[in-house]
């Protein structure tokens, strides 16, 4: 019991340090990037654009519509991927991202299509009727695709130099909700959700065949795959579920089981940095986010009664009862929070320290050709040597992201002795 | 601050795909995983439990042997020595019937010689009775004559018969 405190102790203070250097790191790009922007807006037009690293690292962690592989001669080749928008004056609209042009364009549903006729005025911010649908024209901005609009008759909606020219509106799930004509939500199969959808392909395969391995091996030695995985079930059952959540495990052994390999295979995807994969999943707050939720919900469904006392009516002098029941909720949901960003954190720092690493060469490399080739050196070592420490970290955090719901769950599910 | 705020296309998709994971690997993979695993550490722990048992049944076997072996030596040995016993037995008594029939025998063979000897006896005293009376025939018909000189020839001749 005391290695077993000893050991998540020391996890803490390694994910600690992580979650350090992630922050930090993150603040210094973000900062950077700010900077970046409003040079960049000044210099928009310059003939050779200037290598900004905390662009080029937000651009390859944030989630995008197309699959940007390189740039050749100044023009990106990217793969283009759906996008996906109900929007609440032409239902379902889908089209393919390369209709944007690398922002230059907007796609415009057909004209013959028998639109409501709505759209909202600049000035008053309530959307009132006009002549034509403001989601008939999509366009990318700042990586979202919005709905634009001009108010000029014959506008060109091939060729945008600038968005200033006509209204845009983002996609809002309030408005579609509350049926706010010309609102649309985004469910776009975006750079993360085709990276999510092959994994969750890849999982359902490899589990799928190992369960058939299983059934055709009944009560023998487990074969191939089978056999490399089969640690890891056991790993799971032995050493998360077992202690942490001690008599009934078994009902939650499948939730921790597709939790560990769901994270697991996203971060091995994510160290892979050619086309299919290479996208930062388990680095984005809205995976993370709906992990957390998930064991959330599930810890409580199934929370006792000893659980819920301990909330409301903790063992405390009767006057600390406002103070501690409060504390209490608190601690109760700050558990997802923390689930979330730590998880997103550590995976987002690896990939930001990795592509900042290679950003350095660049750097270098516009003081002058040779301080570039020597750094390549030092950063190709070092990113070589922080891919290795990604492969640990990859699966630290399916570990630590389990073994802490399983803890959670087994908090709620304790009985009272 | 965006790298921060979920999208909500991205959330959607993940609470689609991570459900629809779940409950296919569920239904489909964990299940007959887990309880295949659970299947095969139960046959492992009876096989073991099992081999343990068959080796305590041997080694109780073993000393079952041992006391039968240990039980049969001690019933042989038993044997021999009744065996033994018996001879001596046997051997003695023949001895002792022997050395009677001997002493039977011998007794008889003294009896009749004894018989013998009297039948003997007598028919020396007969024979010598005749032999007088023959020896008293032939002095009477030569000494007839010599009254006295016979008389006293027939005391000594009596005399010198001696009865032994």
């Amino acid at each position: 019991m005391m290695l077993k405190a000893a050991k998540i102790k020391g996890f803490k203070v390694l994910m600690g340090v992580l979650t350090f250097v992630a922050i930090f790191g993150f603040q210094a790009f973000s900062n950077t990037e700010h900077g970046a922007e409003a040079h960049a807006e000044a210099a928009e037009h310059t003939e050779k654009e200037v290598f900004k690293p905390g662009d080029m690292i937000l651009d390859h962690i944030k989630d995008s519509y197309g699959w940007h592989i390189a740039d050749i001669g100044g023009h990106p080749i990217s793969i283009p991927l759906p996008v996906i928008l109900i929007t609440k004056d032409n239902g379902l609209v889908v089209f393919s991202s390369s209709a944007f042009n690398h922002g230059h364009s907007a796609y415009t549903l057909g004209e013959t299509a028998n639109f409501k006729g709505l759209a909202f005025r600049r000035d008053n911010q309530g959307y009132d009727s006009l002549d034509v649908s403001l989601t008939s024209h999509f366009v990318l901005k700042d990586g979202h695709v919005v709905s634009f609009r001009s108010p000029e008759a014959g506008f060109d909606y091939t060729n945008i130099h600038n968005l200033n020219e006509g209204i845009t509106r983002e996609a809002s799930v309030m408005d579609f909700f509350n049926g706010k004509n010309g609102s649309f939500i985004d469910i776009s199969i975006t750079k993360n959700v085709f990276s999510l959808l092959l994994a969750v392909g890849l999982l359902l395969f490899v589990f799928l065949s190992i369960a058939k391995a299983y059934t055709n091996t009944r009560g023998k030695a487990p074969k191939g795959l089978q056999s490399f995985m089969e640690p890891l079930i056991l790993f799971i059952r032995d050493e998360v579920a077992k202690p942490s959540i001690g008599h009934g495990y078994e009902k939650f052994l499948p939730y921790l089981l597709t939790v560990f390999f769901f994270i697991w295979i996203n971060n091995m995807m994510g160290l892979i940095p050619v086309f299919p994969f290479g996208a930062n999943v388990t680095g984005n707050i809205a995976v993370t986010l709906v992990l957390a939720i998930f064991t959330f919900v599930l810890t409580h469904i199934n929370a006792k009664k000893t659980y819920w006392k301990h909330i409301f009516l903790p063992d405390v002098p009767g006057w600390l009862l406002p103070l501690m029941i409060p504390i209490e909720i608190f601690g109760t949901l700050i558990k997802p929070v923390v689930l979330t960003l730590r998880l997103f954190a550590n995976i987002t720092a690896g990939h930001i320290i990795v592509l900042a690493f290679f950003s350095l060469i660049f750097i270098f490399g516009a003081m002058a050709p040779v301080a570039g080739f020597g750094v390549s050196i030092v950063s190709v070592a070092f990113t070589i040597f922080m891919n290795f420490m990604e492969l640990l970290v990859a699966f630290l955090q399916a570990y630590v992201f389990t073994l802490l719901s399983a803890i959670y769950i087994g908090m709620a599910v304790e009985e009272h002795h | 601050m965006e790298l921060v705020t979920p999208g909500f296309g991205l959330l959607f998709w993940m609470v689609l795909s991570f459900t629809t994971v779940f409950i296919l690997l569920k239904k489909y993979a964990w299940g007959p995983i887990l309880t295949m695993i659970k299947e095969r550490e139960d046959t492992i722990e009876k096989a073991l439990l099992s081999a343990e048992k068959a080796k305590a049944e041997m080694a109780a076997l073993t000393s079952t042997n041992e006391k039968l072996l240990q039980e049969a030596r001690n019933e042989r040995d038993k044997m021999l020595k009744e065996a033994a016993a018996t001879k001596d037995a046997i051997i003695n008594e023949a001895r002792a019937k022997a050395s009677e029939e001997a002493t039977r025998i011998i007794t008889k063979g003294r009896e009749e010689i004894k018989n013998d000897k009297m039948a003997a006896i007598v028919e020396l005293k007969n024979q010598v009775g005749s032999l007088s009376l023959e020896i008293a025939e032939k002095l009477l018909k030569k000494q007839l004559d010599n009254q006295d000189a016979q008389k006293d020839l027939v005391n000594r001749e009596l005399e010198n018969i001696k009865l032994n």
